[in-house]
């Protein structure tokens, strides 16, 4: 039986970057606002203290942040022929789950995508032509620009303190920075963070091949800083304890560490945590969301009515709770119709492996986003017409992931085990590095999420089916962008180099990133987007359905600032406009 | 559920339950036979050398003992349902083993084998380069066990590895001779003072958290 609880004015569902940037702005707007999250409490004290967290396996093997897969999962095929199985250990991709979400073992890389990025698809067009895009890419604008976001990301930067290099001040080139970013209001609230041996060999190789490397910006910060709502971060110590883990010097930016401390003092706002949203409760096409249904770990069943409903789960989740409500027409990839579940896409990436005989990288120094990066292979300000690609990769040398269980390279040809292995261990772990290329994904008619028809989770509910590869243009542009690396990398003067290409089919089970996004994307036309330019439902005007999961296509960054951005602009055009007249805002 | 998949189950529900160990091993999950032929195993995948010990001698038996007997034995965080259908390598791993019963199963098959071509001598009692070479046919998946030979050897490589480099408080990496090997400091946590100091050696000795 559904225990029927008292109203609020909004409920939201799921509480990591998403979430908690709506709580705070409607919590402050003084509306009673609910979060549910589906994982448990933690905070830094109890849960993430330094005599605890410097745990590579328990964090990094064991994924003890990241949703289990006995909990959610989902199944996958890289084409429509092929029967989808479940992801029964996660792989490609670790989703966080619990309060604060991935915000908590996150790198911290912090980025804005570039004008260029948001009119994708009209740019191409007009620059190179109809027939330069191969027909079943689905790539298309935005429908917001980057200087209606640019006030949003500034925000973001400034409530985490990010520390980095300003490259481009309202128009002003700035040395040091990256050349290509779009103009930023004010420069980053903090400096760059010190520099380890590797990101500088591979920026003084950079910059000798003649690009403009700059500091990775990171929500690692280079010092204590005291954000506009008096919460206050502490200095990163590049402890190397960074992505898939907590940090214990309240040096990384997350919702625990940005939002959490003001938001327990208000009256109005509420967090329950091991509560898994089952359905949003809406009456239809052009109604109104109700509230939600929910379940905890008494089993026990709650409907929670609330004015406002704030879908701000992972990308895959906020997909499935649309499919399993019944709000949007669901993609059809037979006929290119529909759109929810359409326009999945991913992060096309490659990586170089150097080692050295004679320097000593001490690599076990580290931090999330701590790192050196060139963006002259990004984006548009090159030429791609020669090149019969669209997109590009940032290439970087990041000091990270260093830690010995996952990370011990050996030179080419070393046995896997044994005692040849264990003396090249030895000498390779201090002198051995990796460089990336983070490469775009372009949408395409082929890669879509639907739900699948076998496999169910433990609340019986049909589990999200991903149906992905990578598309050719995605591989040429990331040939393109490994060869470059390459280059960089040879010019660094390795002892070996060894180039790991991404290549197709796409596989579910080596890491590659947590950026999954599509699938319920924003655009201007209801016929091919799920949400307006605020993140709001074509279909229910009280739904807002934010996170990566609005990205029509993928850029080369890492999405957490573009995610944080759009989520405030949501905010503020629900507090300012939706609140006063509620209705479609677009 | 298929027949094979059937009998999986089955397999372990009755290979499970004999693994009640007596406390003076301190064994959660192996017998201590089955920790010799552990210990002997990771002592030829990570041998003791001039550079220090081996997997073996610092542990690896008890941190495998140990996750084993947990969550990660029983796969207890993953994805179990059935059907189990076989896909293609991009899907991942799609089988009801979970590692408590592959250890179990593998570790009795490949004694099986030594002793079947070696005159009746188990892992154990073989030579080092003996213990290398039937290791080589393990990876190369000469070597018949339930769930694959090479998917065996990888699970063992791989869980070795992990005892030799994870925090001494799982079992294995005793007096972090794993971490003194390549040079990690382990949990120390702040490296302010040195992060520009580039090239320099670092001198402080590891820390381990417990």
């Amino acid at each position: 039986m559904t225990i029927r609880l008292k109203p609020v004015d909004a409920v939201i569902i799921g509480f990591g970057w998403s979430g908690a940037l709506l709580a705070e702005a409607l919590s402050g707007a003084g509306l009673t606002v609910l979060a549910l999250e589906r994982g448990p409490f933690r905070d830094t004290a109890q849960d993430f203290p330094p005599s605890r967290v410097a745990d590579e396996l328990r964090y990094a093997v064991r994924h003890d942040l990241v949703v289990k897969p006995a909990e959610n999962t989902i199944t996958f095929r890289n084409k429509t022929s092929q029967t989808a199985l479940p992801v029964r250990a996660l792989g490609s991709f670790l989703p966080g789950s619990g309060v604060g979400g991935g915000g908590v073992h996150w790198n911290g890389q912090t980025w804005r995508f570039r004008p260029s990025d948001f009119t994708l698809k009209s740019r191409a067009l007009a620059r190179y032509g109809k027939n330069f895009l191969a027909p079943d890419l689905t790539i298309q604008d935005w429908g917001v620009s980057y200087d209606e976001l640019e006030p949003f990301y500034d925000r973001f930067e400034y409530l985490c303190g990010i520390s980095g290099q300003a490259g481009n001040l309202r128009g002003a080139r700035l040395p040091g920075g990256n050349p290509f970013e779009g103009a930023r209001a004010r420069p980053y609230p903090t400096p760059p963070m010190a520099m380890p041996y590797a990101p500088t060999l591979f920026a003084d190789a950079a910059r000798g091949v003649g690009y403009h490397p700059f500091p990775q910006p990171s929500a690692n910060l280079s010092q204590a800083y005291t954000n506009p709502f008096g919460v206050v971060l502490g200095a990163c110590s590049y402890c190397g304890f960074c992505e898939r883990f907590g940090c214990g010097n309240y040096a990384k930016a997350s919702p625990q560490t940005t939002i959490l401390p003001i938001l327990r003092e208000r009256a109005q706002f509420s967090l329950r945590t091991q509560c898994t949203v089952l359905t949003i409760a809406h009456d239809g096409k052009g109604s109104k969301a109700r509230g939600v249904t929910y379940t905890d770990d008494s089993g026990e069943v709650f409907f929670q009515p609330a004015d406002l409903v704030i879908l701000s789960a992972y990308t895959f989740e906020n997909i499935r709770l649309l499919l399993l409500s019944g709000i949007g027409a669901p993609y059809d990839p037979a006929s290119g119709k529909g759109v929810v579940g359409r326009n999945y896409s991913y992060q096309t990436t490659s990586s170089v492996a150097l080692g050295f005989a004679d320097k000593l990288l001490n690599p076990f120094i580290g931090a999330g986003a701590l790192g050196m990066v060139i963006d002259d292979w990004n984006g548009d300000h090159y030429d791609h017409g020669p090149l019969g690609f669209l997109g590009g990769a940032y290439l970087a040398a990041l000091a990270t992931n260093s830690r010995p269980i996952l990370n011990h390279p050996t030179p080419p040809g070393t046995p896997r085990w044994g005692a040849a292995w264990k003396r090249a261990v030895a000498k390779s772990y201090l002198r051995s590095m990796r460089i990336l290329a983070s490469g775009s994904s372009l949408s395409h008619r082929g890669a879509y999420c639907d739900l699948d028809p076998t496999y169910r989770d433990r609340f019986r509910r049909p589990l999200l089916r991903l149906t992905f590869d990578f598309h050719p243009n995605d591989l040429k542009m990331s040939a393109f962008a490994t060869d470059r690396l390459a280059e960089i990398g040879r010019a660094m003067r390795p002892e070996w180099l060894v180039v790991d290409k991404r290549e197709a089919p796409y596989s579910i089970v080596p890491y590659q990133s947590t950026h999954n996004v599509g699938g319920a994307i924003i655009g201007a036309d209801p016929t091919t987007s799920v949400v307006n330019p605020y993140l709001q439902s074509w279909d229910l005007d009280n739904l807002f359905v934010v996170g990566a999961s609005a990205f029509p296509q993928n850029a080369s960054y890492n999405p957490t600032g573009t995610v944080a951005a759009l989520a405030l602009r949501a905010a503020e055009a629900i507090t300012t406009r939706y609140l006063r007249a509620p209705g479609p805002l677009a | 559920m298929r027949r094979r998949d059937l009998l999986a189950s089955s397999a372990v529900i009755a290979l499970i339950g004999c693994a009640a160990q007596t406390p003076e091993s301190g064994l959660q999950f192996f017998t201590p036979e089955e920790a010799a032929r552990v210990t002997a195993i990771a002592n030829r995948l990570i041998p003791a050398d001039e550079l220090g010990p081996g997997a073996g001698e610092v542990g690896a038996a008890r941190f495998i003992d140990r996750a084993l007997a947990g969550a990660y034995g029983t796969s207890r965080d993953l994805y179990m349902r059935p059907p189990f259908l076989p896909g293609v390598p991009s899907q991942g791993a799609q089988s009801p083993l979970t590692p408590a019963v592959r250890y179990r199963v593998g570790l009795a098959a490949l004694d099986a084998h030594c002793r079947a071509a070696f005159a009746g001598r188990g892992f154990v009692d073989l030579s080092g380069q003996e213990q290398d070479r039937v290791l080589a046919d393990l990876e190369q998946g000469r070597i018949a066990i339930t769930g694959g030979g090479r998917a065996f050897f990888d699970l063992v490589l791989r869980d070795t590895v992990a005892g030799f480099f994870a925090d001494p408080q799982y079992g294995g990496n005793q007096g972090m001779a794993g971490w003194r090997l390549i040079g990690f400091p382990g949990a120390r946590y702040d490296y302010r003072d040195v992060v520009a100091r580039h090239g320099e050696p670092y001198h402080l000795p590891p820390v381990a958290l417990a």
